[in-house]
């Protein structure tokens, strides 16, 4: 059963490490590419379909120049940003959740816990309800709420680190207040307004304009590079504080770095579509699955992302004829089962022996 | 061939919050030997261990290698130098033993981390020195408790540094597998003269393995030095308040402690 | 003869701990009805409110008051609050955590997903009828999370149930979202249902629960000696003679249907059965027994003077109480958490 020590050594040229990690790289490009293509498919599609009943000839048309005022609007004003805003929040949701569950090590984390969400999500509503905000500036304070929030949260849970577990316990608090405030919120308005409130709150592409999507593109573009300069930090992080410290990482500061990044990329998200359940937690546990073996894959997380999202959007907008669904919807009907199935493709593993 | 590598500790002072646990310690790691530290439960030596591998900030004392002190030098510096093997290392469920052991090289890669052929090359080396060459494509979930901790000494040889420290790299593990980690770290400290400093808290293995034995009660040391000077039924009774009989092992003539409890005294016939 | 004194000794200072805390908990309970009897959009004296109770009046408007509105209201939130108060001991008892509390596991979302399905499926529209839609809910709800978080090895941890809470409500509230989205009347109604309010809860709406309420608290207090071995591990509980999956079982069941009851009198309110466990333990230990007998209690008058509160701070308007204890219970938690020894948290 043990291998006898000999005769598992064998020509130590490098070829068997590099072997793995082609393999690996091979897999998470293939899927990558697959999801990809996925998106972009989806994309293509949301600027086809739509009330206007515009035909592929006249869809392309708008991107030449050659259409009619009505069909250039539709498409370039209503269409595009839509489709490249529900990509781009999926990419950002799915890294987010990503980091988010390598870091605390638990498949069930998601930026939501750390309230960032929930406080997005109440300055979202107090900025629709009390202050009349909207558009641009309103993204900028959902985002600056999320941020608000997930900073006070750090700063609680803060005992000469950040130890995961206090940061969900802590997060979950937080997040039950902001949701708190958000109801009574919700309960002292007009039933119309509520109901505009709300369904940002549901997470919605609605109205998704260039401005925001232009934002959306450059800090999501900075942030994910500085998460890409990240990725050692992750990788090690993974292991446990007493390895990574041995392997020569800062841990509190690695750890910081990349769960703040992690944030601002959830804030960010949220900010342009309101707070859209489940897609960071679902994307990087069904990237993994996809990609087979390997602890985490940004990559992956954000290609699964990209497509959840478009998919989703366009099926909240057209599956049910008479009524325009928010995105937030499919998405959280589409969480209920994906819990289920997690359930059940679970394997209770039990380890021989505690350590290791 | 043998690392001249000094680690030192000063009056070293560990605790945590308010408690302290190792107290005003003074010790002299070996270079190039095998240095194995014992003590009865919570006397420190996990501690001292963590303080020697950089994880804790002493509240007194210093902690120096080469001279210096270690918790000036730069963290990179010191992980290319010095190795830990923790307690319950923590791995994410389907990394690959490969992957796992590749990552410890990061120290030695430059923050672009070209991954060159001769990392590729280490880390298979590493992989074959501890036996888990094939393995290298398998999950670490999927593996038994012994070839998991053999990936993780796969993992700091691959780290490639001239001190080595793991705590209680035997516990959990049954005697073949105990048997197999600690003559794999005695290769390694032949072939290629790492120091290295270990936990144990089996008195025999220790004694049959260690070139340098430390024996700790309540935060200090009680003796040092090679196992067949210090170990005897005095010291066992004033580390571990056992009586016992010390006899030469007779496989590796190292010292055997033979412990008496109430129910088994030499001269009574065993119950 | 010395072991004896001793540990008669021993008891003295616990019990006379516990009958110290009654004392308060009695004063704090008769202060905080009183107080609800008698404060309101109308502050009614004192004097007035005890002839109300003792000689009613049916002509003087303000007997009227007392005792149709503020008095069923008072009542509503003392059924509520103790059903809250053990539903929230039994979960801390029986998922061996400290940090749980029905509403952060989920079961209030569960409840209002039921809820929202009886009132816009069902065309249900008194509390009584979708009474038993809560229950429902409630009991889908705290299965879904437990099930989800033992998934793993090690079990159904503190942080694994938060987390797998967390993931339950926010499932559960998409589904609610989405049928309010669509249906601009329902969201009328429940977005005051979903804050957790006293407001206009009449005999009409407590009276159906109460009889719920009632059983099961009374089976809850008799939980109390299946909790304290269930503190112990599985095994060594299973040594001393209980089945734990069978007390977790009918733990689970009655920390269910006091929380689905409570959250169909008054909606989703957090924290009261999180908080109000831990202050007891404070006072009398961590005898179950003892927790779950003053829990009750404690929580029904920290929930009746909540109420009070809601209605004073913002005159001549109401506030729900369900904000007001979760503006005072989200800190308390997380000082919880804060102070938390390491272990496990």
């Amino acid at each position: 059963m043990t291998a006898q020590p000999g005769t598992a050594r064998g020509p130590a040229d490098g070829s068997v490490s590099r072997a793995s990690r082609t393999r690996l790289g091979r897999r998470v490009t293939l899927v990558g590419c697959a999801l990809f293509a996925l998106t972009a498919l989806l994309f293509v599609v949301a600027l086809l379909l739509g009330e206007a009943g515009l035909s592929p000839a006249e869809v392309l048309e708008a991107f030449t120049g050659r259409a009619d005022r009505v069909t250039a609007f539709v498409v370039l004003q209503l269409r595009l940003p839509r489709a490249i805003a529900a990509a781009l929040v999926g990419v950002c949701l799915g890294v987010s959740g990503a980091v988010f569950q390598s870091v605390v090590r638990n498949p069930l984390a998601s930026p939501d816990i750390v309230g960032v969400t929930a406080g997005a999500g109440t300055a979202g509503v107090a900025g629709v309800l009390v202050f009349g905000v909207s558009g641009l500036a309103l993204s900028i304070t959902v985002v600056a709420g999320g941020m608000l929030t997930a900073v006070v949260v750090a700063a609680l849970t803060w005992r000469r680190g950040i130890h995961g577990m206090r940061l969900v316990l802590i997060g979950v608090g937080a997040a039950a207040l902001a949701t708190a405030l958000t109801s009574y919120l919700l309960t002292r308005v007009d039933v119309r307004d509520a109901h505009v409130a709300y369904t940002w709150l549901v997470g919605s592409l609605n109205g998704t304009d260039w401005p925001i999507v232009w934002v959306l593109i450059a800090l999501a573009f900075v942030v994910l590079v500085m998460l890409g300069a990240q990725r050692r930090s992750l990788r090690v992080l993974e292991l446990g504080d007493a390895t990574a410290a041995a392997l020569g990482f800062r841990v509190e500061r690695a750890r910081i770095g990349v769960l703040l990044t992690a944030v601002v990329l959830a804030a960010v998200a949220v900010g342009t579509s309101g707070p859209i359940g489940f897609v960071a937690l679902m994307a990087p546990q069904i990237a993994r699955r996809l990609v087979g073996r390997t602890s985490l894959s940004l990559v992956a997380s954000a290609a699964v992302g990209a497509a959840l999202v478009s998919a989703s959007d366009l099926i909240a907008q057209y599956l049910v004829p008479t009524i325009s669904f928010p995105v937030g919807v499919v998405t959280g009907v589409i969480g209920a089962p994906y819990l289920a199935w997690l359930l059940a493709g679970s394997r209770t593993r039990s380890r021989s022996g505690g350590s290791s | 061939m043998t690392s001249s590598r000094s680690l030192t500790a000063r009056e070293l002072t560990l605790g945590y919050d308010a408690r302290t646990v190792v107290d005003g310690l003074d010790l002299d790691i070996p270079p190039g030997r095998i240095t194995v530290i014992v003590g009865a439960n919570a006397c420190g030596k996990s501690t001292l261990l963590r303080g020697l591998a950089r994880l804790l900030v002493p509240s007194g004392g210093t902690v120096l290698l080469d001279g210096r002190d270690i918790h000036r030098m730069p963290t990179v510096q010191v992980a290319r130098v010095l190795g830990l093997l923790p307690q319950s290392p923590i791995a994410p469920d389907s990394i690959t033993v490969a992957d796992l052991v590749a990552r410890g090289r990061y120290p030695h890669q430059g923050w672009l981390h070209r991954r060159s052929g001769d990392s590729d090359a280490i880390v298979d080396g590493a992989m074959a020195s501890a036996g888990v060459l094939d393995l290298a494509e398998r999950s670490m979930d999927e593996l038994s408790g012994g070839q998991r901790q053999r990936v993780w000494i796969a993992m700091a040889l691959a780290q490639q540094t001239d001190l080595l420290l793991l705590d209680e790299p035997t516990t959990y593990l049954d005697i073949s597998h105990q048997i197999e980690v600690l003559d794999l770290l005695v290769d390694l400290n032949a072939e290629r003269g790492t120091t290295v400093v270990m936990v144990l808290h089996e008195l025999s293995l220790a004694c049959r393995y260690a070139e340098h034995l430390v024996a700790m009660r309540e935060g200090r040391v009680v003796a040092a030095g090679s196992p067949s000077d210090i170990v005897d039924a005095e010291l066992v009774r004033r580390v571990f308040g056992v009586d016992s009989l010390v006899v030469p092992d007779p496989v590796s003539r190292s010292p055997m402690v033979v412990p008496f409890s109430r129910h088994h005294r030499p001269g009574e016939p065993a119950r | 003869m010395t072991r004896r004194t001793g540990s008669r000794t021993r008891e003295r200072g616990p019990a006379r701990r516990r009958a110290l805390g009654a004392l308060i908990l009695i004063a704090a309970l008769l202060t905080a009805c009183l107080a609800s009897l008698a404060v309101g959009t109308a502050q009614i004296p004192l004097h007035t409110v005890w002839h109300a109770i003792t000689a009613y009046d049916p002509t003087d408007p303000e007997h009227i008051a007392i005792v149709a509105k503020r008095l069923p209201r008072t009542l509503a939130g003392l059924a509520v609050g103790a059903a809250l108060g053990l539903s929230g001991t039994l979960a801390q008892g029986l998922t061996r955590n400290p940090l749980a509390d029905p509403g952060i596991l989920g079961i209030s979302q569960g409840a209002a997903l039921a809820v929202v399905t009886a009132i816009t499926v069902f065309g249900a529209t008194a509390p009584s009828q979708y009474l038993w839609f809560a229950f429902l809910g409630a009991c889908v709800a705290a299965i879904l999370v437990w099930t989800i978080a033992s998934r793993g090895r090690d079990g159904a941890t503190p942080v694994k149930l938060a987390l797998a809470g967390a993931a339950i409500a926010a499932s559960f509230g998409s589904l609610v979202a989405g049928v309010l989205i669509a249906n601009q009347q329902a969201l009328d109604t429940m977005r005051f249902w979903q804050v957790g309010s006293l407001a206009g809860r009449g005999l009409d709406v407590l009276l159906p629960a109460l009889p719920a309420i009632v059983l099961a608290s009374l089976g809850a207090l008799l939980m109390g000696r299946s909790l304290n071995l269930l503190a112990l591990g599985d095994d060594t509980a299973q040594a001393l003679g209980l089945k734990p999956g069978r007390s977790r079982l009918i733990s689970g069941a009655l920390m269910a249907v006091l929380a689905g009851a409570a959250t169909a009198v008054a909606g989703p309110i957090a924290f009261l059965g999180l908080v109000v466990p831990h202050a007891v333990r404070f006072v009398v230990g961590h005898d179950y027994r003892w927790v779950l007998a003053y829990s009750a209690p404690a929580a029904a008058a920290l929930l009746v003077a909540a109420d009070v509160v809601a209605r004073i701070v913002a005159r001549p308007g109401e506030v729900q109480v369900g904000i007001v204890l979760a503006v005072i219970g989200a800190p308390v938690f997380i000082g919880i958490v804060r102070r938390g020894k390491a272990a496990g948290l």
